[in-house]
């Protein structure tokens, strides 16, 4: 391996779970999570706002935990389980802060909200009663650019409020 | 017209944005969510340097790289399209250099293209710019607006005299006089860094040439594509009706994706020359050397006040740092002249002068963002009337109780030229004081003071110039039309398809046009689909920028709706033999006003109108689809108002500033749907918040930019942001049927005056004023110690 | 921006991961959470030719305590620090740090060895670590040696790491009983990495401190004990009414730059507004 020479796109093999599903596929090397899911799988759910790991666009479950797919390599999934948006809308706590988004007008033009629902979702997931100024901290990490991150908080204040009834 | 409070799903009501749920699913297609087959991915070399001779530029290497289709520089590119000259015709003396695409000979700011590779994969075209060999040799700079009109400066334009691109005076009463007069004088200079939009979703767009039939489809993350589509025909050379330009699902606009940057046609030209589509999405790092930024203002101003407490006179001298050109089509002028029209329009007084000077530097260009000068013009009427009240010994809530403009004046003038007609600057600000509880929060910050414990309280009063009309942008020479269209049918079925000429990045005007014909032809907002975001199909118009959506798009579709009615009315007359004017419309049924029974549903109008015209009679003209447009010919805006409320501390040992509470107030006259309103409103505060707090490209003396990441360029994030209490007065504009100004913009204006008084107020006791922004630790920090000097 | 090509492998054990490194002679670089490095080379700052993933080593896992000693693994995450009991139990400083670090999400990837092999100045670890007197375990093809922390960081984003060798472990000696921790920090935004920070450790008696030792980050070029500030605060009775008198003393051990938007005598006020505010927070 003394002198590498590099030519095109080195490939490697990823095998994992995504949504649910077994994974097996080539991919190039270079390529993180984010553009793999979109560019390779046509999951254009996850979305790209810096490419440098602050703003949260990115954010997609790792083993149930938030990761932000711009910092993650394709190949470093493997043996791992990545839930994207996609695979988690429509169902269960994800679906409630859909709905409770929704209902409160937090998200205006939908670029974070991908990003943000999973980590509200993480969030909610812990099923702790928080303060206000805790959630905040919680989705300090994901930006959004529309809305006021008060009907965010709103949104998700009221599914911990429910999953604390 | 129903009052609003009576429709649960019309005007007036609160209904969720109908494009959330896709969105929310990551269903939504942005621009980079969109591949056409074989498609072309762009990336564009630029200058490193603020003012570079090119000496010479070699894309051998790069053209040979894996994947690379080409490479195009200036030689091939800039002939391609007219030169762009950013001057606004009806400003006497406004001038700029001709902008063409690509930098030939020299580059004039950091960031601007010189070539544009062209590749099957985005990591290629960047792979292959690093091997594009261009010599620069470095040229003496012109940072910043005092460099730039010192004598003997370089001159950024061969065959301009200077770097002025605009001056223009104003003068109204007796100024000078008034100032003399005046008991109390206070002065201030006051200085904005430069900002950038920063949606979260950089700009981009897919070029598609055909070039067997010479039609162009753009799909552009813009918020004006009739804009986009008149640029590309003129400039390009393609006959009009074969461009098309269609906005996709757009991750927040702010009036960024609304100025013409020259790497998104150089996008369209090199679509042209390779006959395939091509995509280009800037990516975060490429947006803060190549996105049109905002503010970079130096403003001297004062305020002439009696013992008595009124004002005498007001004066602003404001100087604009724009860029190395004039922004094409937008006019990087508009926010000096935003900035001295609006400067004290809600307050009475008489005497004014105003000068403002835009000048060009050696940096990127200044184009349209959210509130364009508005916030300026807040901020140096709320900090001079906050600080002459003190001086006065006055409150500053009874101050401008006294001195805000009483409906018993409308309509008038300002001394700046505004006209006001429906503003509502005391209901506002009771509702305020109210809302926050003024009494108790000064009574507290008096209490915490004695403790050490630094809070202030800060209004911000504004006035907003919403959906400007024709006066405003005709004259100006741009081909930005003000008005806005709406075509509906009737289906078969009985529901309602829309087509607007609105776009929406969020703002939820879609939405509001559905409530409208909903309620205007009786059906719920589910039987209304409404499409907008394409300039080939819709009637022609002007998209979203200027808080303009609700206020035409959606008064067009009150009046196409109304035609509509009509037309069903008509029909349904003549296939029940009733006169139309004793029916209505209500519940998908054409009613008998009279008994208020059904006599027909909407869906058997419908089927008689499409299928059966054989029973109507002979001459009867059946017309199920109508149009309409709507622009007020005479109304430059509508004026919408407002006032802001922050509560702040200020941590006087480290210079760290918090949040504590907002409330805003605002006046956007009919509110069709206070759901998407309020978090419009909250959103355009946080912003607000981050452009006094945070938000800065920070250059360094030679117009290098230093902070060109995320990391480094800081946006309001949740945990620093309060939560924020809106509330609505409405006092409906009276030229339109439906009566809705604009909003968009009035969260960000106000909030930036509002904090600006605030910390001020809390540093009052200490002899410090700051008024340099942002407000950032050292810069309270240097605030404290310069009043410690003293 | 789209990162240039690499060679990237992963290898099963510990000993392949040092042989894959030793062969790749110095283009090979470790890739653990990936929180730093790949931020680097989205940017195009950086090109490593080969990226080995150390990410999946059980060698570089776990926590333990046993005998006045508590031992990270370098693969411990941020996260852990904030709900392993054992961190909490002996380690109150870096549970205290730890939120600091980034977001939720940066934190659920990030690790120890990842943060103090980068060695950026603003970081909360490297100087929690030079403040706890930790030793850090470092193993290669050719063997393992012990650094102290204090010894490890060599200058900005340097450190003492050689080619080809990795940070297997962290050991932290328990905080004797007496000595309390303390943690503060300004950061613009909540999880920015820090414009000034103070790590202390010190041991009070009746209102005075014996002896403490004092690291400061993001405002130094690296981590390590001020010394000065430190003797200069032996035998100083608190709370502190005001740390300006230490001034001098500060100045000579953070030694900071002008950064953009930031001057250094900013900084060193902030230095001297933390320093008092972090003693006096000891004393509560
Ligand atoms: C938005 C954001 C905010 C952040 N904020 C903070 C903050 O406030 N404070 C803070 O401290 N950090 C912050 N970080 C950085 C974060 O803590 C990183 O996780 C950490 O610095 C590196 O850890 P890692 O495991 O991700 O290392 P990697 O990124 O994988 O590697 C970093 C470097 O260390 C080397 N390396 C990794 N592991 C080893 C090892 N075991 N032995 C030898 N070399 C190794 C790599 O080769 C590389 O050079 C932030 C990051 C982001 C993206
Ligand atoms: S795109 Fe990954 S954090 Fe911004
Ligand atoms: S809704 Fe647009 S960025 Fe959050």
């Amino acid at each position: 391996m003394g002198d590498v020479e590099l030519i095109g796109d080195e490939e490697v093999e990823v095998v994992a779970t995504l949504n649910g599903k077994p994974l097996k596929r080539r991919a190039k090397a270079r390529q993180h999570l984010a553009d793999f899911l979109r560019q390779e799988l046509e999951l254009t759910g996850t979305h790209l706002g810096c490419e440098h790991g602050i703003c949260g666009a990115c954010t997609v479950l790792i083993d149930g935990r938030t990761a932000r797919g711009c910092l993650t390599l394709t190949a470093q999934i493997s043996g791992k389980s990545v839930e994207t948006i996609e695979g988690l809308s429509d169902n269960g706590r994800l679906a409630e802060l859909q709905q409770e988004f929704i209902a409160r007008n937090a998200a205006q033009c939908g670029f974070c909200s991908s990003g943000m629902l999973l980590t509200a979702y993480e969030l909610v997931q812990g099923g702790e009663k928080l303060s206000r100024s805790e959630i905040r901290e919680h989705i300090s990490g994901n930006m959004c650019r529309c809305t006021g991150y008060h009907a965010i908080v709103d949104a998700i204040e009221a599914v911990l409020a429910k999953g604390l009834r | 017209m129903a009052s609003p409070a009576a429709s649960t799903t019309g005007i007036g009501a609160r209904i969720p944005r109908r494009e959330l749920k896709r969105l929310l699913a990551g269903h939504g297609r942005y621009i980079d969510d969109i591949r056409l087959s074989r498609m072309l991915h762009a990336y564009f070399v630029r200058s490193p340097h603020p003012h570079a001779k090119l000496v010479s530029i070699d894309v051998q290497r790069a053209s040979r790289a894996p994947g690379v289709a080409g490479v195009l520089t200036a030689v091939e590119i800039n002939p391609r399209c007219e030169p762009f000259v950013g001057v606004a015709l009806h400003r006497a003396g406004h001038r700029s250099a001709p902008q063409r695409l690509f930098a030939a000979e020299r580059a004039v700011w950091q960031g601007q293209p010189a070539a544009i590779v062209l590749a099957d994969s985005r990591a290629e075209a960047e792979d292959a710019a690093e091997l594009v060999e261009i010599e620069w040799q470095p040229l003496p700079v012109v940072a910043d607006q005092f460099q730039a009109i010192a004598p003997g400066a370089p001159v950024i334009h061969h065959g301009m005299p200077d770097n002025l691109a605009f001056d223009f005076t104003l003068e109204q009463g007796e100024p000078a006089k008034a100032f003399a007069e005046a008991d109390v004088v206070i002065e201030e200079e006051l200085r904005f860094e430069r900002q950038m939009a920063m949606t979260l979703e950089p700009r981009g767009l897919i070029a598609d040439f055909n070039p067997s039939d010479g039609s162009l489809t753009v799909i552009h993350a813009h918020q004006s594509p009739f804009q986009m589509q008149e640029i590309f025909a003129n400039y390009l050379g393609i006959p009009e009706h074969k461009v098309r330009v269609v906005a996709p699902d757009i991750g927040g606009g702010f009036g960024l994706k609304l100025n013409v940057h020259c790497d998104e046609i150089a996008t369209v030209v090199a679509s042209v020359i390779f006959g395939r589509p091509v995509k280009f999405c800037v990516d975060r790092l490429e947006s803060f050397v190549s996105d049109a930024q905002a503010r970079d203002h130096r403003i001297k101003c004062r305020i002439g006040c009696k013992r008595t407490g009124e004002i005498t006179a007001m004066e602003i001298d404001d100087i604009g740092a724009v860029g190395a050109y004039g922004m094409p089509m937008r006019f990087n002028v508009a926010e000096g002249m935003m900035a001295v029209v609006m400067t004290g329009a809600p307050y009475l007084f008489n005497s004014y002068k105003a000068r403002t000077r835009s000048v060009y530097v050696n940096k990127n260009l200044i184009g349209m963002y959210r509130g364009v000068g508005m916030p300026l013009a807040c901020i140096v009427g709320e900090l001079l009337t906050d600080l002459a009240a003190h001086e006065l010994g006055i409150d500053t809530v009874e101050f401008k109780r006294r001195n805000y403009r009483p409906k018993s004046t409308l309509p008038c003038v300002t001394p700046g030229g505004q006209r006001l007609e429906t503003v509502s600057f005391h209901e506002c600000l009771e509702r305020l004081v109210g809302l926050m509880d003024y009494d108790k929060l000064r009574r507290e910050q008096r209490e915490l003071r004695e403790r050490g414990i630094h809070r202030g309280i800060g209004i911000g009063t504004f006035c907003e110039q919403t959906a400007y009309g024709p006066p405003y942008y005709g004259p100006s020479g741009a081909a930005i039309s003000t008005q806005d269209g709406c075509t509906l049918r009737l289906e078969p079925s009985g529901s309602v398809r829309c087509l607007t000429s609105l776009t929406d990045q969020g703002q939820g005007t879609l939405t509001a046009v559905a409530q409208i014909v909903a309620e205007t032809l009786g059906i719920p907002v589910d039987d209304v689909s409404v499409a907008g975001n394409d300039s080939a199909i819709s009637t022609y118009g002007g998209g979203a920028w200027a808080s303009r959506g609700t206020a035409v798009g959606g008064e067009a579709a009150l009046r196409a709706s109304t035609i509509l009615k009509e037309n069903i009315l008509s029909l349904a007359s003549a296939i029940t033999q009733t006169p139309a004017d004793e029916l209505s419309l209500a519940n998908g049924q054409v009613i008998n006003s009279k008994t208020g029974l059904s006599v027909i549903s909407l869906a058997e109008v419908g089927r008689i109108g499409y299928f059966r015209q054989d029973t109507l009679p002979k001459d009867f003209d059946v017309q199920l689809s109508v149009n309409a447009s709507f622009v007020a010919n005479d109304k430059p805006y509508y004026m919408a108002n407002g006032v802001q409320a922050s509560y702040v501390e200020v941590d006087t040992d480290t210079g760290f500033i918090r949040l504590l509470g907002q409330w805003a107030v605002d006046d956007c006259g009919r509110v069709v749907n206070p759901l998407l309103v309020d978090e419009q409103v909250r959103g355009g505060t946080v912003q607000g918040i981050g452009a006094v707090l945070f938000e800065e490209c920070i250059y360094s003396e030679d117009a290098n930019l230093l902070n060109g990441t995320m990391a480094d360029y800081l946006v309001p994030m949740a945990y620093e942001m309060p939560d924020i209490v809106v509330s609505h007065v409405e006092t409906p504009e009276t030229s339109t049927r439906l009566g809705a100004k604009g909003i968009g913009e009035a969260g960000l204006i106000g909030a930036m005056g509002a904090v600006w008084v605030a910390v001020n107020d809390a540093l009052r006791p200490l002899g410090a004023r700051i008024t340099h922004q942002p407000f950032t630790p050292e810069r309270v920090l240097d605030a404290l110690a310069r009043a410690k000097l003293r | 921006m789209k990162a240039r090509n690499f060679r990237y492998v992963r290898p099963a054990s510990l000993q392949e991961a040092y042989r894959m490194l030793a062969e790749a002679g110095g283009e090979a670089v470790p890739i653990a959470g990936g929180q730093s490095l790949l931020a680097g080379l989205n940017m195009r700052l950086s090109s490593p030719k080969v990226l080995v993933d150390i990410g999946n080593l059980a060698e570089l896992t776990g926590q333990s305590y046993a005998d006045g000693m508590v031992r990270l693994g370098a693969l411990t995450r941020h996260r852990d620090l904030l709900s392993s009991a054992i961190v909490r139990a002996h380690l109150p400083l870096l549970a205290e740090a730890a939120p600091h670090i980034g977001h939720i999400a940066i934190r659920n990837r990030g690790t120890i060895g990842g943060s103090l092999a980068y060695a950026d100045p603003a970081a909360e670890l490297p100087a929690c670590a030079v403040a706890l007197g930790a030793t850090l375990v470092l193993g290669s093809a050719k063997g393992e040696r012990q650094v102290k922390a204090e010894d490890f960081f060599k200058g900005l984003f340097e450190t003492d790491l050689r080619a080809g060798e990795l940070i297997v472990e962290v050991k932290f000696p328990e905080v004797p009983t007496g000595t309390s921790t303390g943690f503060a920090e300004l950061s613009r935004r909540h999880g920015d990495f820090a414009l000034v920070g103070v790590a202390a450790l010190a041991i009070l008696r009746a209102g005075d401190i014996e002896s403490a030792r004092i690291v400061y980050f993001g405002c130094v070029d690296r981590a390590r004990v001020a010394v000065s500030v430190s003797a200069a605060l032996s035998g100083v009775a608190v709370p502190l009414e005001d740390a300006s008198p230490y001034a001098a003393a500060i100045r000579n051990d953070v030694k900071p730059d002008d950064t953009p938007g930031l001057r250094a005598d900013t900084k060193l006020h902030m230095a001297t507004v933390l320093t008092r505010r972090v003693l006096n927070s000891m004393v509560e």
